[in-house]
């Protein structure tokens, strides 16, 4: 997902700094990419103090597998992947309660098989920028909605663009798993974007 | 195929999972069924909006941190 900074050329004049143990590549790593890897945190983690957190726990873990990096990924991407990790298992440890199901945001169907609630048409495309912004901002706060282990499918799927086995690694469950979280997450999201995007609206 | 087993299948749907009869049924469906031809299209929309919550770079801050770039090259020096 994110567009390299650099091309490839240039992340193996680096990569081959860092290996060196060059201090100066270390600062221009860090400086480089600090901006991009906590935009990726705070999507994650709700506080600024976790996102830092999560940001410099993933630099120290590049660091250290600095030398088992292949190359052949962009720098850029590898570190993405790192921070997503990271963010996951700040998420993990802070954990306190059972999360709530997810059934009462999913659609609801009347004994016949029908919906209880017909969906009806949406007036997302064509929007004007700050019209585009509020929208971002809906569809954040209805991600920030969905029960923890539905919330981390879909931002690993459909935000960061990860597939479906890479997911499946990061959360420790099933590519089966994975697939039925982002289908009901995916559904619960929708549930809660209807109301505000719906055409009879009258927005 | 009544809407709620519709609504199941509409993720295999979009990956192109299914196999050509339930993929028949599926659309066979669809015709019959408006709110479901609307259901389908609102969820690949909620799928592109999700993707366009981190547009190109336009929430990546445009200061860095200097204190969380230092702390950073500091657990660097202190490994």
């Amino acid at each position: 997902m994110p567009a390299d900074p650099k091309p490839a050329t240039a992340d193996a004049a680096l990569l081959a700094r860092l290996r060196a143990g060059d201090d100066s590549a270390y600062e221009e790593l860090v400086r480089c990419h600090t901006g991009r890897l906590l935009a990726v945190a705070r999507r994650f983690l709700r506080s600024e103090e976790d996102a830092h957190d999560a940001v410099q726990d993933a630099f120290v873990s590049a660091f250290r597998s600095i030398d088992g990096f292949e190359g052949q990924a962009q720098l850029s991407t590898w570190l993405h992947r790192i921070v997503v990790n990271a963010s996951l298992m700040r998420l993990r440890r802070a954990r306190r309660k059972p999360e709530e199901p997810i059934d009462a945001l999913l659609p609801g169907f009347l004994e016949n098989g029908m919906m209880e609630r017909p969906a009806s048409p949406w007036r997302s495309e064509g929007l004007d920028p700050s019209e585009r912004n509020e929208l971002r901002k809906l569809v954040l706060d209805g991600i920030g909605r969905l029960p923890e282990s539905y919330r981390n499918v879909l931002m690993l799927r459909d935000v960061e663009d990860l597939d479906t086995q890479e997911a499946a690694e990061m959360l420790g469950i099933s590519p089966g798993a994975v697939k039925t979280r982002l289908h009901r997450a995916r559904q619960a999201l929708r549930e809660l974007l209807e109301p505000e995007l719906r055409e009879a609206s009258g927005a | 195929m009544n809407c709620r087993e519709f609504v199941e299948f509409v993720m295999e749907y979009l990956e192109g999972d299914l196999g050509d009869r339930e993929r028949a049924v599926f659309e066979g469906h669809i015709e019959d069924c408006p709110p479901c031809l609307t259901y389908l299209d609102t969820y690949r929309e909620t799928v592109r909006l999700g993707r366009s919550v981190c547009g190109p770079d336009d929430d990546v801050p445009a200061d860095v941190p200097e204190e969380l770039v230092q702390a950073i090259l500091a657990a660097r020096r202190q490994r």
